[in-house]
Order: structure tokens, then sequence, then C-alpha cells
């Protein structure tokens, strides 16, 4: 990496951690925008249901599809769904379900807030007696806090279900059996630690996109590179948070 | 040239209490040092066109005087109170009598006409029934000429329609002084013509005093009492158009030709 490029990313991580620390110093504060933080609870919930519950259900039946053979090859096949269980639970529902969010809802937002940075909306906002921080960041980040983690869980029955077809189609396992075997294997030590991190995973996805948005510059050109920084950094973040997170776990011994 | 040789304000004038007194205002972003040691004092009831080249700092000016930016070093004195070391809460109450009409007009785009107008009133806390609430929307649409537009959204206005819209938005809180920047830039001449005459009348109606950034002669002609030459970062003269216009300064001169 070149120094330039070095020290602007440091700058940026400096900006970053800044506007975070503003989060805090906000959220505290009165006056709380519940109707707002409603509202959004809606878009970044609701509105993404529909792609998270797609994409869930194609991910349990194609990972159940791929991995058959290999455990048939070991004669492990009845294995397929405590195996399939663990590793969506754990892993997989969360981090694609945060990798969907961070593009969905993270572009959203950036652009969202980009575009309202470049027409003066935001400074409209300041005018008429609000602060658009609170109004604006504080409630979408605490919507991406909570819906994110609601969406993994939802994702998590719906990747299983898909499991279950998965399970079906070369095979027969009924229903009862299919689950008696998943709940067997899950703990609260699968599903704890999976469902904590994804209350990060939604928080720097909200972060991340409010900080594009607001920081937007260059006019509409900038609209589209804050959309697009947000989702390239916050889906980096999902990665760096999940990888401390498996440590954390392992160092408690909860793998 | 300095600002007293042009400056030929009535001696009654100056005894008039003023809405807005700057001294000596500085603001730079990084090596561009936009205003230096920038002084002016809008007098009540009066309307002033701030003139001057594009980037010499006029929105950045009214900006300062809305507490959106902070200047340097200098004091902004509104309502006889200064505004550049106030907390927030301060700063909301004096922007109630202050409205500023955005160059881009800045309306909500996913609300509709009749949420833009409500919101500075929800926002600035005061206490007024629904009824009340839908008579100011009401009349604020009638004094713009866009009475059934209440529940369109700005992305199904004109530009004119937009300009008035956010003209409706900043006086529904009936504000003593008006900002406006940039108020015909981007609509025809004609459009641009009505909305200098709808300025004009609302100013009478509702008794404002104001501030117009424009680069639009047609329209200072018709909005303004006295014009602000901003130039060099400094008030580098102050006169009515017909003053400036007789101005032999090199610096006053190309603004008129």
């Amino acid at each position: 990496m070149e120094p330039g490029k070095f020290k602007e990313a440091l700058i940026e991580t400096g900006n970053i951690s800044r506007f975070t620390m503003r989060f805090f110093r906000e959220m505290a504060r009165p006056r709380f925008e519940f109707a707002e933080f409603l509202k959004q609870c809606f878009y970044v919930g609701y509105k993404s249901l529909g792609l998270v519950a797609i994409t869930a259900f194609i991910l349990g039946l194609v990972i159940t599809i791929q991995s058959r053979p290999t455990l048939t090859e070991f004669g492990a096949e009845a294995w397929l769904p405590k195996m399939i269980s663990v590793s969506l639970i754990r892993e997989i529902a969360p981090v694609i379900t945060a990798l969907i969010c961070a593009g969905k809802i993270g572009s959203g937002i950036g652009a969202e807030l980009g575009s309202m940075k470049v027409t003066e909306q935001i400074d409209a906002m300041e005018v008429s007696g609000t602060n658009p921080y609170k109004y604006l960041v504080v409630t979408r980040v605490f919507a991406t806090l909570l819906m994110v983690p609601i969406l993994v869980v939802m994702a998590d029955a719906i990747s299983l279900y898909g499991s279950y077809l998965g399970c079906n189609i070369r095979g027969v396992v009924s229903w009862q059996l299919f689950w008696e075997q998943v709940f067997e294997t899950l703990s609260f030590s699968d599903l704890i630690p999976a469902l904590i991190k994804t209350f990060f995973f939604g928080f720097a996805i909200g972060i991340i996109g409010c900080y594009e948005g607001f920081n937007s510059k260059k006019g509409t050109e900038g609209v589209g590179l804050s959309a697009n920084s947000a989702v390239v950094i916050s889906s980096l973040l999902v990665f760096i948070l999940d990888m401390i997170a498996v440590q954390i776990t392992d160092l408690a011994g909860l793998t | 040239m300095n600002q007293e040789v042009i400056d030929t304000a009535d001696t009654e004038n100056k005894t008039d209490s003023m809405v807005i007194q700057i001294s000596n205002l500085n603001i730079s972003f990084g090596e561009n040092h936009v205003l230096r040691n920038f002084s002016f004092e809008l007098p009540e009831g009066q309307c002033y066109a701030v003139l001057g080249k594009s980037g010499s700092g006029k929105s950045v000016l009214i900006k300062c005087i809305i507490g959106l930016l902070k200047p340097d070093s200098g004091d902004i004195r509104v309502f006889n109170k200064s505004i550049t070391n106030i907390k927030n809460e301060e700063l909301d109450k004096i922007r109630l009598d202050t409205g500023f009409l955005f160059q881009s007009n800045a309306l909500y785009d996913s609300m509709t006409v009749r949420e833009n107008l409500e919101f500075p009133l929800r926002r600035h806390g005061l206490k007024v029934t629904k009824s009340e609430v839908d008579k100011l929307v009401k009349e604020v649409l009638e004094h713009v000429r866009l009475p059934d537009t209440e529940n369109m959204m700005p992305a199904e206005l004109s530009g004119g329609m937009k300009k008035r819209i956010a003209l409706a938005r900043t006086l529904i809180l009936k504000p003593k002084i008006i900002l406006y920047d940039e108020p015909t830039t981007g609509l025809d001449p004609i459009t641009g013509k009505e909305i200098s005459k709808l300025i004009v009348e609302l100013q009478k109606k509702y008794n404002t005093s104001s501030i117009i950034i424009s680069h639009d002669l047609n329209c200072i002609k018709l909005v303004a009492d006295k014009i602000v030459m901003l130039i060099d970062g400094t008030c580098y003269a102050i006169g009515t158009l017909e003053e400036l216009k007789k101005s032999d300064d090199v610096k006053i001169k190309p603004f008129f030709e």
C-alpha cells in the first residue's frame, strides 16, 4: 500500500471511530425519535425479509445437496442434518444474512443519507430545529442493531427448512427425525454466540452506512460512492467481526 | 473603494434596530480564506442582496448566520444575541424566527408536501393543535398559490412549484428574518420573475427582514432595497442598485455591465 493511501485509510478509520463515539453520546440524550425508529425498523426488517428468506432457503438446500456426496463416501449420510444445522446456525446463516444486509440495507442507508446530504436536506433538518445525527443516524443504527439479529433468527429457521427439503431430494428423512437430530446436536453454546455476534454485525452495517452517507461529497457522483463504500466497508467489517467472534468463542471453550 | 464611499444609507435608517449584525467575520476552508473581516448590518424590515462572484463566499455567509457553519473568528448577532458560541437549544430558538430558503429547495423526498410543511412545526416543539396545523398549512399554500398540492410528493412538482413549496415551508413558522440562497437559480426567466414577485409580496405580507443571495439582477432589482458587494471576502460596498451601477470602481463595474 502506498504511504498516501495508508495515511488516508488511517484518517478514515479515525473519522469512523469519532462518528461511532458520537453515536454513544447522542443515543443517551433526549429527545428520542421513536416514530422514526419504528419506521426504520419497518424498512430494515420487513422490507428485507423476502430477500433474506429466499437466500436462506436456497442456502440450506444447496449446502445440504453439496455435502451429501462427501458424507455418503464416508458412510455418514445419517449425520447430514446434524452437520448442516451446526454449520448453518453457527456460521453460514449469520454471515450470509449480514452480507445481504450490508448489500441491501447498508447501500440503501448510504445512498439515502448521501442524497439528503448533497441536496441540503440534512442542513434543512438542522434549520428546522432537528438534530440530524439523532434523527437520521441513531434511529437507523438502532434499527439495524435490532433487525439484523431478528433476520438472522428467521434465516436460521428457513435455511434449516431448506436443508430438510435437501435431505429429502435423494433420500428419505422424516420431518420428526430431521428436527430431532437438529435439536439433539444444537446447544445454547452454538446459538447464543452466533446470535450475539449478529448484534455487532447490525451495528457495523448501520454505522458504516450512516457514516458514508452523512459524509457524502462531490454531488450525485458522491452518492454512488457513498453507497459503494458502505457495502464494501461493512462487508469487510462483517468478516473481521466474525473472525474476532470465532476467536473469542474458541478461547471461551464454546466450540 | 471602501464601504463608506458608496454606503449612502439615510441617517434615519441608522436609528433602525438592526436584526443582524456581523463584525469581523473570518472563515477559511483549508488554505482558502473565504471571508476576511466581513462586517455588515441588516436593519429591521429591509431586504439586502449579497452580490459576488461564484465561490466568493455568499452562501457561506448566510450559512454562518443560520449557524450551519461556524466562523473561525468574528461575531454574528441575530436579534442582538451572539450566535457564535451558544448552545444548540438556544440556536434553535433563534432559528424559529429565522427562515432559510435553500438553493436546492431541500424538500424531503420521502415526505408529501403537507409533511414537508408540518416538519418545522413539529420539530420546533410548538404546541399547535391539529386544526391549527391544518389552518397554517392551508394558509401558507394559498399564499404561495399552490392550494391543491398537499398530498403530492416533491418528485411530482416542477422546479418553480418546488421553490414555492420550499418558500411555504420557510414561511410556515412566520419568521422575522428570511435568508434566501439563490432563489431564482435553475428557473426559467418567467418563473424566476414570478418567484421574485412572490418574494416581494410575501415580504410585505409577513413583514420580514431578509438577505438574498443572487446573481440574477432582475430578481435583485425587484426584491432588494440595497446591495452588498462581497468582493475578496470583504463587504466591499453597500448601496442601491442605481448607486452601484453608476460606480466606476473596476471591481464593481463588471457586475452591472
